[in-house]
């Protein structure tokens, strides 16, 4: 092999740096774009979420009613309406569900076709899933906060860092929720059909990150341990709480501050996850 | 551009033995083989379903990581500089699709551009040329998912070539296409292939592609290489031969030879005959069966490129 064979031609006339941006800009625009396609999903799924708001509202403020000084875990009944209809409003954000993307292109061998591309799969999907995760932010996330705002008294927020602190929860709340989907479906690669740990998942993430209840509401040593063991609080219990602002500033900004400690681990997880996986690949079907 | 020393990749299949035990064995879809492509050589790689076709591109293309032996393309070791050697080269798998599903083509190359980071005016370029090669025109706002097979193959091909890559690798690329796609695919593979630049690399089961497109043939079987050569010596190796075919007015006389040829067959009551040419040449055969019976029609066959690999595999599936 000649000397020139073993050089990479350099095709871009920008920095690799910016470049790296652009590209991943790009993939973002196309994770964007082909959830923009699905129109009739989205008014779909808005609607339901805000059929389950009404729902998980008035169960929610029925435990307020009856609770002792009608504080349920240190919850007033305003931030109790304002952490399920943000719920319901983040939940297609973060896409806690439906995710299989990763698991089925492993499963049909279409997976071949990702890890043929210049960028790491890891990269690529978490790209693509920032551009699902802002059409969710632009179309899914406000009709359920008007819903809950027209019909019950809602929080508003009191310190000016709460909604900056907020948007960056929601940001690492997407890339928890992309990292521990992407394990998840990574188990494909061992098992072929990751439908068993998905259904897992499913469960797992709506009862400990925070959808069903409160996790408040467990005892408080309870609440501790998962929110430090496990990624799950940090899904929708902390941008929640720091929306409906639960704690102290101080507390508020620890749990976004734990976010980005449990951001890197599972993203460190997913590289590490992948990287075992290609080693042991079995492209299925020819 | 591409070498292969004693390339192997060896899979574990469990198999069931007994009620709750499972017995390792192990198959070998590749099993040495070695070969050695230069710059701008098209080659045909061919073999029958399981032979190791696909496995050997995956494992050329950084997909799949090798068992054992010696791997490299463009001078890269392709799984672990997977992610540069893929700005090198570009694949088409025929039963995948490379495009994202939801978005039209004209999205899908756009992306591919930030992808592989390639240059506007280059881009802009090379789009320019497969569309009019291909015929895109028609088709480039309609989302991959509404495309006939015939329109996401050309999108694939075009896909595949945007950042200019220097090798091809082609996995079945006619597969289920209608006559007049495989011929759209087959002359724009032959242009491409034709400028000397691209390096390209051809699995299918269709033998007219390969006809039609590559110098080279490389037969696999069983993992192994079983033929490395052009398809002419191909034929020599195997023996194939032209044939006479003749309709006659009255049945072959019983007995009957033609000097320099074998009787292959008899049909239609002795009316048509078939003589497979041996030492004889052709004229002489034909002068022979003109001059001892009467002859109403003719025909000359060439060697029938099916039949060589057809004997082939069945040869090397002998134990």
């Amino acid at each position: 092999m000649d000397q020139r064979d073993a050089s990479v031609p350099t095709i871009s006339r920008i920095g690799p740096f910016r470049a790296s941006i652009a590209t991943f800009g790009a993939l973002i625009g196309s994770g964007f774009r082909r959830y923009a396609t699905y129109r009739q999903a989205t008014i779909a799924g808005t609607f339901t979420n805000i059929v389950f708001g009404f729902l998980r509202c008035y169960v929610l403020l029925a435990v307020a009613a009856t609770a002792a000084g009608q504080r349920p875990a240190g919850y007033t009944a305003e931030q109790l309406a304002t952490y399920v209809w943000v719920g319901q409003g983040l939940l297609a954000v973060i896409g806690l569900w439906g995710w299989t993307e990763l698991a089925d292109r492993i499963r049909s061998g279409d997976i071949a076709a990702d890890l043929l591309r210049p960028v790491p799969p890891l990269t690529g999907f978490l790209a693509a899933d920032l551009g699902r995760a802002l059409h969710g932010m632009l179309t899914r996330f406000v009709p359920p906060l008007l819903a809950g705002a027209v019909f019950f008294p809602l929080h508003t927020p009191s310190r000016w860092q709460t909604v900056p602190l907020f948007a960056v929860s929601v940001v690492l709340a997407v890339v928890i929720c992309f990292g521990c989907r992407f394990v998840v479906n990574a188990t494909a690669y061992w098992l072929q059909d990751a439908r068993g740990p998905i259904t897992l998942w499913t469960l797992g993430a709506g009862v400990l990150g925070g959808l069903y209840f409160p996790l408040r509401l467990l005892p408080a040593e309870l609440t501790v341990a998962l929110w430090v063991a496990t990624p799950l609080p940090s899904l929708l219990q902390t941008p929640l709480d720091v929306i409906a602002e639960r704690d102290g500033p101080a507390l508020q900004a620890g749990l976004v501050a734990l976010q980005v400690v449990w951001a890197v681990l599972i993203l460190a997880l997913g590289a590490l996850v992948q990287r075992r996986a290609e080693r042991r690949l079995v492209v299925q079907g020819g | 551009m591409i070498e292969m020393r004693e390339l192997r990749k060896d899979f574990t299949v469990r198999v069931k033995a007994g009620r709750l035990r499972r017995a390792k064995r192990t198959v070998s879809a590749v099993d040495g083989v070695s070969l050695s492509i230069g710059r701008g050589e098209m080659v045909g790689y061919i073999g029958p379903n399981g032979a190791g076709k696909s496995t050997t591109l995956k494992m050329l293309t950084g997909v799949l990581t090798p068992s054992s032996g010696h791997v490299s393309v463009c001078g890269l070791t392709p799984v672990p500089q997977r992610t540069r050697l893929a700005l090198r080269i570009g694949v088409v798998f025929g039963q995948r699709s490379q495009l994202w599903w939801d978005l039209p083509l004209r999205e899908s190359f756009r992306l591919l551009r930030h992808i592989y980071r390639v240059p506007a005016a280059e881009h802009a370029a090379r789009l320019r040329r497969c569309r009019s090669l291909l015929d895109l025109d028609a088709f480039l706002d309609t989302p991959v998912r509404q495309l006939s097979l015939g329109q996401r193959m050309r999108g694939e091909l075009t896909a595949a070539l945007l950042h200019g890559p220097e090798v091809l690798f082609l996995d079945e690329p006619t597969i289920g296409l209608d006559v007049v796609s495989k011929q759209a695919v087959r002359s724009f593979l032959a242009e491409l292939g034709g400028s000397g630049d691209v390096t390209l690399v051809l699995t299918t089961h269709d033998l007219a592609d390969i006809e039609r497109l590559c110098e080279r043939l490389v037969v696999i079987d069983h993992g192994r290489v079983v033929h490395d050569g052009s398809i002419e010596a191909l034929h020599e190796r195997y023996g194939s031969r032209r044939s006479i075919v003749a309709d006659l007015a009255e049945p072959l006389p019983d007995g009957f030879e033609l000097p320099g040829t074998k009787l292959a067959g008899v049909t239609a009551n002795g009316h048509r005959v078939t003589f497979v040419l041996e030492s004889s040449t052709a004229g002489a055969a034909v002068a022979g069966l003109v001059a001892a019976v009467d002859v109403r029609d003719l025909s000359l066959l060439e060697p029938d490129i099916e039949d060589v690999v057809a004997r082939l595999y069945s040869a090397t599936d002998a134990p």
